[in-house]
């Protein structure tokens, strides 16, 4: 049986939590993503499922209980906002570094600095190149609408455990804050502490019964070839995820001269000025990249001989529009068209910015 | 009489335990930590707890206290460990859960996590190594490091008016209502060390009476930090540590 609801984007990312089997949620208030946990705390899930929901002091113990939860085997995740992600870097670094399975929601805003709680897409660099230090990457998956925020916390987990990697989900506060109807799934029970051992029992810290070595979590490697290694097993774990779990989705593609390239709230902004364009003959379609890392290379790639120009937009100075550039390596135009401070451009003013680039 | 026909049980008179493990340390002579972690492991052994417990190394000399145990270990970032033992001892409730802290990780950097995990009364068990300095960078003043003395950041002795007071983050700790024992020990004599097996095996025994923190604070010796003999380390520990740092139960509810 599945439920319709009514429901803001952040609320559902608490029902997705909780649904999906969901251990442990550690967080701290920041807009506009606070209702993560206060839907989380309004629901009470342990009472109902025994899932753990604590307020943490900072979003720096917020990471790090997530460091200790992930290293249990356990469902684990975080939410925050883009101050709150600057400061939880140190902490991501470290559960790349170890290969723990976890899911962070990052509901952007503008920044640098204090910056503004209006919705922005300025942290697409800090998300998909790493953000924190070292070589390391984080799924990154792109929600464009409610339904989505609920999904991809499911789809998060699984990839995280699939490939014991932390996923990011990164939206922002306009898809955070809409109200739209989500459809949602049955609840599925969270393991017993039984089921974590014997699922994940060969890494995970559950207690070191007599039957099988200690575990240790760690990501220190002093020995310079056993930290080459350590680093050359991460990446061969990343080209596998750009080879299997690239998501995205077009409109209006196959006969298009032309494309936008967006990511969630933008993408739905794009979708219209698509369809504004169509009504007027231009052959117009979207690219909309679901997963930011791994990057739809391959169908940039694949596009490119039928393509005169491609035009990124999003809400910042430009940041996805280098990875276009990226995999188109010169072969087509790249061009850009952004809004700051949580101005959102009409369908017509993406249009106008278009046309002015390519049209003139 | 052969070395075979002594080495029998029937003649074994003290034995190390199982929980150790057979590396070799990589502690200088003469360092605490190496003494904590054996008083750690006989507790865990003695407890008969090898199976339920989880460890969380620090970031500082005693990262690697996790290559010496034969339990489950965490490897926290710098100060975070009161926030990974949080969040393990919440999601396994039945678990011991304990971290091992250097006085740069807990008293520095970590201030804010173990303050609040404290506070909070997680049911976990806190070992604070404090030895007034940086051991692992290479001797650099720490919050715990004494008036006038010498690191490599205080080469002309710790100034109050530049560096402030030796934070006495134990009695700090002791006032909040989340903790229910709280002690400072040493392990400097077999003496000592027997006293700080006894606190050690008390604040296991409380992490599962969901009676709150549990807090040790050992005051420690490094002789390679402080550049003397681990005899003179010793010495001067007694001399000039204990009369700021005072051994004793603090609190025990
Ligand atoms: C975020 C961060 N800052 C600084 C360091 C460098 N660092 C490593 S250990 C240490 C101090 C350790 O001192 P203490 O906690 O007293 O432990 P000890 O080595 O004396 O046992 C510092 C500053 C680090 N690893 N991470």
């Amino acid at each position: 049986m599945t439920e319709k609801v009514l429901k803001k984007g952040n609320e559902v990312i608490a029902l997705g939590a909780i649904h999906c089997g969901c251990d442990g949620y550690f967080g701290y208030p920041i807009t506009p993503q606070s209702e993560i946990m206060e839907t989380l705390m309004e629901e009470k899930p342990w009472e109902t499922t025994g899932m753990v929901v604590l307020q943490a002091e900072s979003e720096i113990a917020s990471i790090n209980m997530v460091h200790g939860g992930a290293c249990c085997g356990k469902k684990v995740m975080t939410s925050s906002s883009s101050p709150g992600m600057s400061l939880m870097c140190e902490g991501l670094s470290y559960l790349a570094g170890s290969e723990l399975p976890c899911v962070l929601v990052n509901v952007v805003r503008g920044g640098p600095g204090l910056g503004t709680i209006q919705p922005s897409q300025g942290d697409y660099f800090q998300a998909v190149k790493g953000g924190g230090h070292g070589d390391y990457r984080v799924i990154v998956l792109a929600p464009f609408s409610a339904q989505e925020m609920y999904d991809f916390v499911w789809l998060g987990f699984d990839l995280a455990f699939k490939y014991r990697t932390p996923v990011l989900i990164l939206t922002d506060g306009m898809i955070g804050q809409m109200m739209e109807k989500v459809e949602l799934r049955p609840q599925k029970p969270r393991l017993s502490d039984q089921e974590v051992a014997e699922l994940y029992g060969s890494w995970a810290t559950t207690g070191k019964p007599t039957t099988r070595q200690e575990n240790i979590i760690t990501s220190l490697a002093l020995e310079a070839r056993v930290h080459e290694a350590l680093n050359q097993k991460l990446q061969a774990k990343y080209r596998v995820i750009e080879e299997s779990e690239v998501r995205f989705e077009t409109l209006q593609c196959e006969d298009a001269d032309y494309i936008l390239v967006a990511y969630g709230s933008m993408a739905r902004i794009c979708e219209s000025a698509v369809e504004l364009a169509r009504s007027q003959g231009i052959k117009l379609g979207l690219l909309r990249p679901i997963t930011l890392f791994p990057f739809p290379v391959k169908e940039i790639e694949r596009m490119i001989p039928q393509l005169k120009g491609i035009m990124s937009v999003e809400l910042s100075t430009g940041q996805m529009v280098e990875d276009i550039r990226l995999a188109v390596s010169g072969k087509v135009p790249v061009t850009f068209y952004g809004r700051l401070g949580g101005v959102i451009p009409t369908p017509q003013e993406v249009l106008d910015a278009f046309k002015t680039n390519y049209m003139k | 009489m052969d070395i075979k026909d002594i080495i029998k049980p029937e003649n074994i008179v003290y034995q190390k335990t199982k929980v150790l493990t057979n590396k070799v340390m990589h502690y200088c002579p003469g360092c605490s930590h190496g003494t904590v972690h054996k008083l750690i492991a006989e507790v865990i052994d003695e407890m008969d707890i090898q199976d339920k417990t989880i460890g969380i190394t620090p970031v500082g000399c005693a990262v690697f206290g996790y290559n010496y145990m034969h339990i489950d270990w965490q490897q926290a970032a710098h100060g975070r460990a009161p926030a990974l033992a949080t969040a393990t001892k919440r999601l396994y409730p039945d678990k011991y859960v304990f971290t091992y802290q250097g006085d740069g990780d807990l008293a520095s950097i970590g201030t804010a996590e173990i303050m609040h995990a404290c506070n909070r009364g997680e049911n976990i068990v806190v070992i604070f190594i404090n030895n007034a300095i940086y051991g692992m960078t290479g001797g650099q003043m720490a919050p715990t490091t004494l008036i006038g003395m010498v690191t490599s950041t205080t080469p002309y002795g710790r100034q109050v008016d530049l560096n402030g007071y030796p934070l006495k983050i134990t009695e700090l700790i002791a006032q909040l209502e989340g903790t229910c024992y709280v002690t400072r020990q040493s392990v400097q004599t077999a003496v000592a060390a027997r006293k700080t097996k006894k606190a050690i095996r008390k604040a296991f025994e409380n992490s599962n009476q969901k009676k709150g923190t549990s807090f040790i604070e050992v005051v420690s010796s490094c002789n390679s930090g402080w550049k003397v003999s681990p005899v003179q380390a010793n010495e001067w520990m007694e001399e000039n540590m204990f009369p700021v740092y005072p051994l004793g139960d603090i609190k025990d509810r």
